[in-house]
């Protein structure tokens, strides 16, 4: 038993606990505990009124069993009835119990309510701390409803006593984290933040974190408190530690509220008062100063409580990433601690490192510190930091020490922990692929990936090797030299047979010039492996095997054979069996000639973002890849052959590379674009290959043939239907929009007026005018040929949202053209507020019996919608200043896509219908914008920036709007512009 | 003391399975991750949880400052438990844990344990470890873990008058005991004096 036993003793209580204590056996525990609750349970429903220090007893006994585990499903009464009682420490106990064991009875609900009601008008300041303390640990919505109103009054009320107070700021901050919507500061609102100039410390330390989170979602409304923030820091900075008493921490001042006063200042932007700046950076300079001064005390305590407002204060330098001169001081500062004796600094300093590596200014000093992160990452023997040190290597790589890096990650790979493999390799795979400025590192770095850690090795890295060596030619003789020497090991990861035999399947003819690796050596080296494989590589293989007969005749013979062998032609695998079927098929009834069109060696991908950089974002949440460094992976890989190609067709071949058909992926059928001018006639070949072939060998023949004019209609029609159908086998459904619908949009961001679609048939012009939020289109639509169209019907559709967002009128449209005619239609568009997606018009009519129909996307952008305004260069900035909030930003790094010359650019930003603001941006370079969209629902005021750098060929465009949606917007559609 | 105390109560509490998915899901909810630059918007709560345990991995307090259920609590406090008691000694004292952040401390046979979310500054969370202990010691002179098990609610009591909603409410160690003895005298008051034979009575 212990020797202090305060205040009250509940004797009995005290001997519960030691019988519990004493308890042999789990089951032993069990049967006191029952017992135990079965005579609570009879006091409780006795006859005899229980008198308040008992019900404490009991209450508390049962407070005790809940926390050992066990289910309470009684007491909450006698509880409740606890919290009415006028002796403390019933009372007390009351609360406790309700604070833990919280029932979503409502019936319960209100009663306690009317207790902590009583209590907080009680005046009684312990009373109301009580009260208080019970809100802010329950925290429910039903609370909230019923003093949120209240609580705000007791904070400001000029005599509620200091501790009623600081409980009430911390209370109604939970509230508002649970119910926003009921706690309203509003009158309140100057009087909360001037508690940061409270005379009582704890005040200040309690009110501060109320401050800090109404100011997140609030931020312009308690934009005052900044400069209360940084005097108060100051006045704590610069005390000496024995100046606040009881608030120094081991002779650090006020620990505590310094830390919440930095966190708070991370709200907002730096100061734009000269005098607060000037005196927040005094302070950010002090911090910095003490932690090169020898320690007050041998205390960890002394050195933790000091670093801890160290580190949040160099949290503040890196959030305003403007103080390059503080941003390097911090920069070495945490360099020091990467060598510290405590495990606990090296990590942080790691960690902040990370943050600091991307700011502009540091970059560089952070690079300085390379081979201390890569020490670290052999030697620290504790997996979380050497988890970080890998983080800072990968945040501090850039093209000049990528190789290094690259390295040192992948012989640590070979002993990492199995928790963070998987995402070193993609971190690896990402690394080589950014920085790649020799496709055969970047070859060797990913085979030897998949020789290191094959298992971790996830599709996407694999299938972005295949991409990147069918989209760079250069590297593709060496890519089959190294598969096939890796194919050499007796043991190789599948993984490395996938790519091995994809590679070879393609590019094996550039190595059959040596004897050593002469096409038959690759067949058996590839089929050695096969037994072990599981039934998708298998399949690859099989695929390859084919490739193999069209690449080398020789092999056709031997690998015929195989294709007839029982376990292939009659394995119980579906996917095997008709893959052997078909290959061996294809191989004997097609001619060379044929073989060669069908097998040919496969398209460049399109490009797209690299699909292991979505994989890492997605593993580690948005914050772990900034934009901007998705954007810069995006550009500066250029490993992706495709030049300009809609976003549509990477949508096909995103969602394809993730289909676990290996016909799909392997060959990458359907990846191929049907309408992409690029794409050889032999991919619609292909796909009727696998429509068709095998069922009906008489039409498969046919579709060899060469394509007639029915590559015509493949751009209205699905690539999946071929020519062979009847007419009226097409749907009458709408056709899904166009592959290109989306990049025919960013034609006419900046225009009104063009040809939005032309094919063989039809043309369709456009002719738009915008005033206010309301716009007219006139269409046009062509008849090209000489026959008539009938039944000529269109439609425009809001899907989704867009319904409530945009109110569309079309005027019906002649059902007949005659043939070389035109008609036109008026489209009538109202905005009602802003929109993300465009209308979808559906055009349908017959042409000689056949029905066509295409989908496209109607060129409305939110951007139509723009009055220009006209600022001058301070009006601009303190707009500008006004939407800093990270929500109301967008901004986006992007390669020029075309020539970067001034006047073009001029003319564009002017079409996007925002005004150009001249004379605003010191650099001459850089161009401004501001306008007001104008939707029916509210205004959006946006601001626009756009800064070229002509060296790199590169733009930064930032967008601010008032509403995020609309920076987003904005910033997406401009991105292609450019 | 012994006997009982080897036993793992992780399992002894295993009264649930199958609830990771909803887990992850209510955490996401509770604390969206932030942006890397500190920026973040959302709501969050700061200090999600404290738990005090021993070395045999035995709960001895816990407080939560989310809401959630009794089955998630279970599942939590037996996760975090398991990974802090699978720690070495010189190890560093932050850990990632889902989305937050655990840092934890070792006292003679405690742990202290805190999950804080994940932009929040580490060193400070040590010290608010450090400061409770502080607190315990000064109340109950020379704090073991016996005072905790035998006056649990004081132990929640001081630490409601220290952290309050997940937040310091009040650092000062004198304004804290202050307000702990103030309520003490005011029990001592009211109670009035019982006979030992009635507290052996009928407990």
């Amino acid at each position: 038993m212990p020797a202090v036993s305060k205040g009250d003793g509940m004797r009995g209580l005290a001997v519960f606990i030691s019988d519990i204590r004493n308890c042999k056996s789990k089951e032993a525990e069990i049967k006191r505990i029952n017992k135990e609750l079965a005579n609570i349970r009879s006091k409780f429903k006795g006859d005899k009124a229980l008198d308040g220090y008992s019900k404490k007893k009991y209450v508390c006994k049962l407070l005790f069993i809940f926390l050992l585990g066990h289910d309470i499903d009684f007491g909450h009464m006698e509880a409740v009835n606890l919290l009415s009682s006028n002796k403390y420490t019933e009372k007390q106990i009351g609360y406790l119990f309700i604070s833990v064991l919280v029932n979503s009875n409502s019936e319960l609900i209100r009663l306690i309510n009317n207790a902590i009601k009583n209590d907080l008008s009680s005046r009684n300041p312990t009373f109301m701390c009580l009260a208080l303390h019970c809100i802010a640990n329950v925290g429910s919505r039903e609370m909230a409803e019923a003093f949120a109103g209240e609580i705000p009054r007791i904070l400001v009320a000029g005599d509620t006593m200091d501790s009623v107070k600081q409980s009430a700021a911390l209370c109604l901050l939970r509230l508002y984290k649970t119910s926003p919507d009921l706690v309203l500061m509003g009158e309140w609102t100057s009087r909360v933040v001037h508690l940061l100039n409270d005379q009582h410390m704890g005040v200040v330390t309690a009110a501060i974190s109320l401050i800090t989170c109404l100011s997140q979602k609030n931020p312009d409304e308690f934009k005052t408190c900044v400069s209360l923030a940084v005097s108060r820091l100051s006045r704590i900075v610069s005390s000496a530690s024995t100046d606040l008493q009881d608030y120094t921490y081991y002779f650090v001042p006020a620990p505590w509220l310094s830390c919440k006063l930095l966190r708070l200042l991370q709200c907002y932007p730096p100061p734009e008062d000269g005098a607060v700046k000037g005196r927040l950076v005094e302070c950010l300079e002090t911090i910095l100063n003490k932690a090169q001064e020898p320690p007050k005390s041998k205390k960890v305590q002394h050195s933790n409580a000091k670093n801890a407002i160290l580190f949040e204060a160099i949290s503040l330098i890196i959030h305003y990433d403007s103080e390059p001169n503080l941003l390097v001081r911090a920069c070495n500062q945490l360099g020091q601690f990467l060598q510290h004796r405590e495990t606990n600094l090296r990590y942080l300093a790691l960690e902040s490192m990370c943050t600091l590596a991307s700011s502009e200014f540091s970059h560089e000093a952070v690079k300085t510190h390379i081979e201390t992160v890569i020490n670290a990452l052999k030697t620290e023997r504790d997996v979380s930091v050497r988890q970080r040190a890998a983080d800072l290597l990968y945040a501090m790589c850039d093209r000049s020490n990528a190789k290094q890096i690259v390295a040192e990650m992948l012989s640590y790979l070979e002993t990492a922990d199995y928790s963070i493999r998987e995402e070193m390799v993609l971190k690896v795979a990402i690394l080589a692929e950014k920085y790649a400025v020799d496709y055969s590192w970047y070859v060797d770095t990913i085979l030897n990936l998949i020789r290191i850690a094959g298992d971790y090795v996830s599709e996407e890295v694999w299938y972005r090797v295949i991409q990147i060596v069918i989209n760079r030619d250069d590297v593709q003789g060496y890519a089959a030299k190294t598969v096939f020497e890796a194919l050499q090991a007796p043991a190789c990861h599948e993984n490395m047979v996938k790519v091995g035999g994809y590679i070879l399947g393609e590019f094996g003819n550039l190595i059959a010039g040596d004897p050593r690796s002469s096409p038959l050596v690759q067949f058996n080296l590839l089929h050695s492996k096969f037994h072990l494989c599981s039934v998708p590589t298998r399949a690859l293989l099989l695929s390859a095997y084919i490739k193999f007969i069209n690449l080398f005749p020789e092999t056709k013979s031997t690998i015929q054979e195989v294709l007839r062998s029982d376990s292939q032609i009659r394995n119980s695998d579906v996917e095997l069996q008709q893959r052997a079927v078909e290959y061996l098929k294809l191989s004997s009834i097609a001619s060379t000639d044929v073989l060669a069109t069908v097998l040919e060696e496969m398209p460049p991908f399109p490009e797209r973002e690299s699909s292991i950089l979505a994989k890492l974002k997605k593993k580690k949440g948005p914050g772990a890849v900034s934009v901007n460094e998705l954007e810069e992976g995006k550009r500066e890989g250029e490993l992706n052959g495709g030049g300009e190609r809609g976003g549509d067709n990477s949508g096909i071949a995103a969602s394809n590379a993730s289909t676990p058909s290996p016909s799909a992926d392997l060959l990458g059928l359907r990846t191929v674009p049907p309408v992409t001018a690029a794409a050889p006639s032999a991919g619609s070949l292909l796909v009727d290959v696998f429509s068709e072939a095998g069922v009906n060998d008489d039409g498969f023949l046919r579709d060899l043939e060469p394509p007639t004019e029915s590559s015509d209609s493949l751009l209205a029609e699905g690539s999946g239907d071929s020519d062979s159908a009847p007419p009226s086998a097409v749907s009458e459904d709408p056709a899904p929009p166009l592959p290109e619908s989306n990049e025919l949009l960013n034609k006419f961001v900046c225009k009104n007026n063009g040809v939005l679609f032309e094919n063989q048939l039809l043309q369709i012009g456009i002719k738009s005018e915008y005033r206010q939020n309301l716009g007219r289109m006139y269409l046009f639509y062509g008849n090209k040929t000489s026959v008539q169209f009938v039944t000529f019907t269109t439609t425009v559709t809001c899907p989704g949202e867009l319904q409530s967002q945009l109110n569309v009128q079309t005027k019906t449209v002649e059902p007949l053209i005659e043939g070389g005619a035109q008609v036109q239609q008026v489209i009538n568009i109202e905005c009602l507020t802003d929109f993300l997606d465009a209308p979808l018009l559906n055009i349908k009519f017959r042409y000689g019996g056949a029905l066509q129909n295409l989908t496209l996307k109607l060129p409305v952008t939110i951007n139509k919608f723009f009055q220009p305004t006209e600022m001058a260069s301070h009006d601009f900035f303190q707009r500008w200043k006004q939407l800093s909030q990270p929500q109301q930003e967008a901004q986006k790094i992007f390669k020029a896509n075309h020539a970067m010359d001034t006047e073009v650019l001029k003319a564009k930003l002017l079409g996007l219908g925002m005004a150009l603001l001249e004379n605003v941006d010191p650099n001459p370079e850089n161009f401004v914008c501001a306008g007001v969209i104008q939707t029916k629902a509210q205004q959006v005021g946006s601001l626009l920036r756009l800064e070229p750098n002509a060296q790199a060929q590169m733009y930064r465009l930032t967008l601010r709007s008032s509403k995020d949606t609309v920076s987003q917007r904005l910033c997406e559609l401009l991105a292609e512009q450019f | 003391m012994k006997g009982h105390d080897s036993s793992d109560l992780a399992r002894e509490r295993d009264a649930s399975v199958h609830v990771t998915g909803l887990l992850t899901s209510a955490f996401t909810a509770i604390s969206h991750k932030a942006h890397a630059r500190g920026n973040e918007c959302n709501i969050n709560f700061k200090m999600q949880f404290m738990l005090l345990f021993s070395r045999q991995g035995k709960l001895r307090l816990q407080k939560w400052y989310v809401p959630l259920s009794d089955v998630q609590k279970k599942k939590i406090s037996r996760e975090v438990i398991q990974m802090v008691l699978a720690r070495k000694p010189k190890m560093c004292s932050f850990l990632e844990w889902r989305d937050l952040k655990i840092v934890y401390k070792r006292y003679a046979s405690l742990y202290f344990c805190c999950a804080v979310e994940d932009q929040e500054n580490e060193l400070i969370t040590l010290e608010i470890i450090h400061r409770y202990v502080e607190l315990l010691d000064k109340y109950f002179g020379s704090v073991c873990e016996l005072d905790i098990i035998f006056n649990f609610e004081k132990a929640y009591y001081i630490l409601d008058e220290f952290i309050l909603g997940g937040e310091a409410q009040e650092t000062s160690k004198k304004n804290v005991l202050k307000a702990i003895e103030q309520a003490d005298m005011l029990q001592e008051e009211a109670e009035t004096p019982r006979s030992v034979l009635e507290e052996i009575g009928l407990t």
